[in-house]
């Protein structure tokens, strides 16, 4: 039973996040018994698509004259394709903006049970089923895929890359669409350039009502810095207007998983928790010891962000330089 | 133009919850409900589009798939200013089961934008409204943050993953929203509860339709180890404890 891995681009270049869904699709086929073929939808070098091989991907079929910017009829045709033309039974894509936008879609397209922000691989392959997060994080739940044919959206740094160490043969791949049909228009677009994204960080340093003002994020940001990670923030924070709303991290804004999340000023309302407490080391400055961020939290401080911000920001650089 | 907005009754955010029947079912005593949040922001957005006369919109339908107790929910959004509702009766399924479902109204009905929010906060599929559209075989645009009426179509800002796009779409579409959609959650007044009353809510028959997947168990999570306090003065401690212990920096 063979697996294809949608791996999105983001200008001709993959992330990690490309890297960890090849990595599960390749133990998710061990597991079936299948091989693992990668999609590539727009222009991405050779050098690029072979570099999948590395994390188990034995195949790359690249459409490399996909019209910019997503259209979710477009795309959910041209991986419906490339379902069929390799017979898998599996598809594994992101559970990103993209993901969610055309899983649903190729859900019902392929007649395939969609299981979305799966966390892990499969407990069981005959019936499939996967464990995922259910009411923000407070819970998980074993998904049973009722169909022969199943879509999985993998939750972003919940699995290991896993270096196989093999090699890709690459093939480009006519879909046979017509791009005619497609009625969204791209009229504008703003990349963040150059600004590392929330959900792609290793490190979030986020900032709460405690933070007192939008002119006292210069710590955060500096600390952000030093540790190459991004910035966040909680709710209040973002309806305040003090941060984007890009920022909010928490049950209706982002929900991130980084391997190290550092709150400053935030108390921890469910909702905030909802967003972050998948995050493998919390953090948390407060001045209210009986904050429900200290339950979530693995280390504390009880005091004012604004003053142990600016120290830990010259400790960790003096800790750095060693 | 009409408009519908797909509401999904969920249990309030901050509920501890709870599992019965050997964790196969969640408990839904005590639960107190609410609109999904991200339902809630596109139907405040639905309601300003229409209160400004320069948009076309002329009627805002809200629906929701669910059991009897699910009403005081759509008359919740009734008083928040939709003009009438529907319910599709039955015990809610799987996400594809529910678009079925919507996709039934909407072709018993004539809407030109159909909202839903882009997860629900209790299963958080955000499955539903890609379903809807496929079934319905229209546009869908994802993660959209604002929107406005042009010339008869909708504008749309949606975030991608690094940035934002502006894109049209002509209707009808389905739009799955997201934060950013309206500022603030619209809370309904003493006069809207009121007029919510006298509006109509419409009981219809649920459709067959095939569940994809099935929720076998829930699992509550490891509870974690206590926090580590470390004191104000003893930053040095903290890093010293992220950087060998913890291993994180």
């Amino acid at each position: 039973m063979s697996v294809l891995v949608y791996t999105e681009n983001w200008d001709g270049k993959f992330k990690k996040l490309s890297l960890e869904l090849v990595s599960y699709a390749s133990s998710l086929a061990k597991m079936v018994g299948g091989s693992v073929t990668a999609l590539s939808i727009g222009k991405v070098e050779q050098d690029e698509l072979s570099a999948l091989g590395a994390y188990g991907a034995t195949n790359v079929l690249s459409v490399d004259d996909a019209p910019g910017g997503l259209d979710n009829q477009l795309y959910t045709s041209i991986i419906t394709a490339a379902m069929e033309m390799t017979g898998s039974k599996v598809l594994v894509l992101a559970h990103n903006n993209t993901g969610k936008a055309i899983a649903p879609r190729l859900s019902v397209r392929l007649k395939a049970g969609l299981a979305t922000g799966v966390t892990a691989l499969p407990e069981s392959v005959d019936p499939l089923v996967v464990p995922k997060k259910v009411f923000s994080g407070k819970a998980f739940a074993k998904v049973k895929i009722l169909t022969d044919s199943a879509i999985l959206t993998l939750a972003q740094n919940s699995f290991e890359l896993t270096e196989t160490g093999g090699s890709a043969s690459i093939e480009a791949f006519d879909p046979g669409v017509d791009v005619a049909g497609v009625r969204t228009s791209i009229r504008d677009v703003q990349k963040q350039e150059g600004k590392l994204l929330l959900s792609d960080a290793e490190v979030v340093i986020s900032g709460g009502r405690g933070m007192k003002s939008t002119d006292n994020w210069g710590p955060i940001e500096e600390l952000a810095e030093v540790l190459g990670g991004a910035t966040a923030c909680s709710r209040p924070v973002s309806d305040e207007g003090w941060r984007p709303h890009e920022e909010h991290t928490g049950q209706t804004g982002k929900i991130i998983a980084p391997n190290l999340y550092m709150a400053f000023g935030i108390s921890g309302a469910i909702q905030h928790l909802a967003g972050v407490s998948s995050s493998k080391c919390i953090v948390a400055v407060n001045t209210d010891k009986d904050a429900p961020i200290f339950e979530a939290a693995d280390y504390g401080i009880v005091g004012d962000a604004l003053k142990v911000l600016p120290e830990l920001v010259t400790e960790i650089k003096a800790a750095k330089a060693q | 133009m009409r408009i519908l907005v797909c509401i999904s009754n969920v249990p309030d955010t901050t509920t501890k919850v709870k599992f019965s029947n050997d964790n196969t079912a969640f408990d839904d005593s005590g639960v107190q409900w609410i609109i999904n949040p991200w339902d809630e922001l596109a139907l405040t957005r639905t309601m300003e589009l229409k209160e400004d006369a320069s948009n076309p919109v002329s009627n805002v339908t809200v629906v929701t798939v669910g059991p009897a107790g699910a009403e005081p929910t759509l008359r919740k959004a009734l008083a928040i200013g939709a003009d009438d509702a529907i319910r599709v009766d039955a015990e809610s399924g799987d996400a594809h089961f529910v678009a079925a479902q919507l996709a039934s109204v909407v072709n018993d009905g004539e809407y030109d934008m159909i909202f839903c929010g882009i997860e629900s906060s209790d299963y958080n599929g955000s499955a539903v409204g890609g379903m809807l559209s496929e079934m319905l075989d229209i546009p869908s645009v994802s993660a959209v943050s604002s929107l406005r009426i042009e010339n008869g179509e909708a504008v749309i800002t949606r975030d991608i993953d690094g940035g934002k796009e502006e894109v049209s779409v002509p209707t009808p579409f389905v739009g799955v929203v997201q934060k950013g959609i309206a500022k603030e959650p619209r809370i309904a007044a003493m006069r809207g509860i009121m007029m919510a009353r006298k509006k109509p809510l419409q009981v219809v028959p649920a459709i067959e339709a095939e569940p994809l997947i099935h929720y076998q168990e829930y699992v509550m999570p490891e509870p974690k180890a206590p926090c580590k306090m470390i004191e104000a003065d003893q930053v040095k401690e903290l890093v010293n404890l992220l950087q060998n212990e913890a291993k994180v920096l």
